[in-house]
């Protein structure tokens, strides 16, 4: 870059260097953590990934590609009803969660072309019609027994300390592949343009930014995820009704999930997972006024913390932790003009 | 004959969720926002209603006139302190904003009113399941009827009110062009609260309805709230004529649907809505210009 302009154009900065090598560790550790912890902090942490998952997701269609969906747990369904008929159908158990997830993202293709040529609102209901529509024909499959659910039986192969592991060790991987796949789209051409259909899609499809594409992608990738998402689920709770895994509340906890750590940052879904992970660890059991608390917390970011509380620090502070896009540098000021900074990443202020 | 009774019930239905439609139609017209928690206010509503007749044994047709302003003015509000901070914070927020308000409304309701399905039916007497014969065995149900009338006054109504009342040119012109409407002197702010206040009050209306012809639970809101969208979308977005249309389109694809099997109501009923989808994409105009097309003053 040249120096002579009086600013450079850097992607890593030493704090993004060093909390790359600090996640790489991190992952490290976790992965030696069935080895190390007893049995609950494992299922937790296995919860806490497939949260992590469905927040990233949420967040690359919403945040980033400026789809908003109330249906995603359409695919959450699909990705445990699929693995269900592939394990009834004989399919090794482990390796029908992964293909059941696929199968289901596979299907959002023939969804997404009509689903995509919708705008905001008409798309935020209409995924919400394909969830209600996929859950009321899952529940006439007979496989199924309607709204009393069936149970995933070939989990029964595995003893209870060994499908805790694998159950883990999968979760632990989808999560990683799923982070660095958005991390991978996200840096590179597609990351430049879906922001900017996110921005302005009739300015983006002027200036040759291929909009539908760019959006099938994401919406595939969302689908995909959490299908994978459901189908981790079923392995750690077994039983699959139709009526939870197709719920509204799904979408909530990603709209929460999101909006709390910050929509359209890489960071701040992960942080809103955690913040969601620990909510649900202490609260879950006080019913529905935490639904109504969840509720409220969402109205109350959407308004007033817009960026969330990663979108937040990171305005203020110019911290950065993973290099997702590119930042300017005056030289000669001290430290990372923020405002700059922020407007360099394409993101909405 | 069965199929004629069902024709006629499957139109009658239509005309409830056009009552239904009308105020997220509107409410799309005039500010672009699609209210999430739609469906979940006309609950709110019924619930009101409820609580009115099951404590005093008044009315529920008495006990409206005491609600509706209510949910008018909450209508109001949720302009003033939530949608117009919405707005201007892009076109997503405002879906944010209102599908956290729906879960707040129907987890508030469930905290108050527990999980109970209930029905007015019992508080207006005979009038629930009298009926008029039309031939020796076909028959009307008088309330799916008095619906039915009363979805098509209030469209109509609302149709002549945005043609002819100086009000209603506001709303109008500040639905085509919100700038140039405040720039010859319209108080948009003021426009856009009473529209919001039209839409709320009457998805009130229609919850009120719901709940005397059927049952209802504090989670009925999202399932109005698709009925409601998919009778707007089949009519065509933003037109208040064509909801008419749409919603008379999906009562008969949805009764046509529950003669064939138990689960086909609501199968049928979704189906015929991603045909309509599919249909106009296939035609090439599913892009909606928004607005409100059937009242444009000039051609798009």
């Amino acid at each position: 870059m040249s120096t002579d302009r009086g600013f450079v154009v850097e992607r890593w900065t030493r704090l993004s260097a060093a909390s790359s090598v600090a996640a790489g560790v991190i992952l490290v550790i976790l992965a030696l953590a069935p080895l190390v912890f007893d049995a609950n902090v494992v299922d937790n942490l296995t919860t806490l990934f497939i949260y992590l998952i469905l927040s990233v997701m949420w967040n690359a269609l919403a945040g980033y590609a400026g789809l908003v969906s109330v249906g995603q747990q359409a695919f959450f369904g699909l990705g445990a009803y699929f693995t269900i008929q592939l394990s009834y159908h004989g399919v090794s158990v482990y390796p029908a969660l992964l293909l059941g997830a696929l199968v289901a993202g596979i299907l959002s293709l023939p969804i997404s072309v009509l689903m995509l040529r919708l705008r905001s609102g008409e798309f935020a209901i209409g995924m919400w019609v394909v969830a209600e529509l996929a859950h009321l024909l899952v529940a006439l499959d007979p496989l199924i027994n309607g709204e009393t659910g069936v149970s995933l039986i070939g989990l029964n192969a595995y003893g209870a300390d060994d499908r805790r592991a694998f159950n883990y060790w999968m979760a632990l991987a989808a999560m990683v592949v799923l982070l660095a796949a958005v991390f991978v789209l996200l840096r590179g051409r597609l990351g430049a343009s879906v922001q900017a259909i996110r921005d302005d899609e009739d300015a983006a499809e002027s200036v040759g930014v291929r909009v539908l594409a760019g959006k099938r992608t994401i919406f595939f990738l969302a689908a995909f995820g959490c299908a994978l998402a459901g189908s981790l689920w079923l392995a750690t709770s077994i039983s699959f009704q139709p009526r939870t895994y197709f719920g509204i509340q799904w979408t909530a906890y990603m709209i929460f999930m999101v909006l709390v750590g910050g929509l359209g940052t890489f960071e701040g879904p992960i942080l809103g997972g955690i913040i969601f992970f620990l909510i649900e660890y202490f609260f879950g059991a006080t019913g529905v006024w935490y639904l109504v608390g969840l509720g409220g917390a969402a109205i109350v970011f959407a308004l007033f913390l817009p960026r969330g509380l990663w979108g937040t620090v990171e305005e203020k502070f110019g911290i950065r932790l993973l290099p997702v896009g590119y930042r300017l540098r005056m030289l000669g000021s001290k430290g990372p003009d923020a405002g700059l900074a922020a407007a360099q990443d394409g993101q909405k202020p | 004959m069965i199929w004629v009774t069902q024709l006629l019930n499957g139109i009658l239905l239509g005309g409830y969720y056009a009552l239904l439609a009308c105020g997220l139609s509107f409410m799309f017209g005039v500010m672009r926002i699609i209210n999430l928690a739609h469906g979940d206010l006309a609950i709110l509503s019924a619930c009101l209603v409820f609580l009115i007749a099951d404590t005093t044994g008044i009315s529920p047709f008495v006990a409206l006139i005491v609600v509706l302003p209510v949910m008018a003015l909450i209508g109001w509000g949720l302009q003033r302190w939530m949608l117009e901070r919405s707005l201007r914070a892009g076109v997503l927020v405002p879906l944010l904003t209102t599908f956290g308000l729906a879960i707040v409304i129907e987890n508030g309701l469930f905290e108050y009113f527990g999980a109970d399905t209930r029905s007015l039916a019992p508080y207006i007497g005979d009038f629930a399941y009298d009926s008029w014969a039309i031939t020796s065995n076909v028959y009307i149900g008088s309330l799916a009827a008095l619906i039915f009338v009363l979805a098509v006054v209030l469209l109509g109504g609302l149709k002549l009110f945005l043609t002819y009342t100086p009000l209603g040119r506001s709303i109008r012109a500040t639905a085509e062009d919100p700038d140039t409407a405040a720039l010859v002197g319209i108080n948009t702010r003021a426009v856009y609260a009473i529209a919001a206040a039209i839409a709320v009050a009457t998805a009130g209306l229609a919850g009120v309805f719901l709940a005397m012809r059927a049952v209802f639970s504090p989670y009925s809101g999202p399932e109005q709230l698709i009925f409601a969208f998919e009778a707007v979308v089949i009519g065509g977005i933003g037109s208040l004529s064509g909801t008419l249309v749409g919603g008379i389109v999906l009562g008969v694809a949805q009764t046509f649907g529950a003669q064939i099997n138990p689960q086909g109501f609501l199968i049928t009923g979704h189906v015929v809505f991603l045909a309509v989808l599919a249909g106009r994409l296939a035609l090439g105009g599913l892009r909606s210009r928004g607005g409100i097309p059937g009242l444009r003053t000039r051609p798009p």
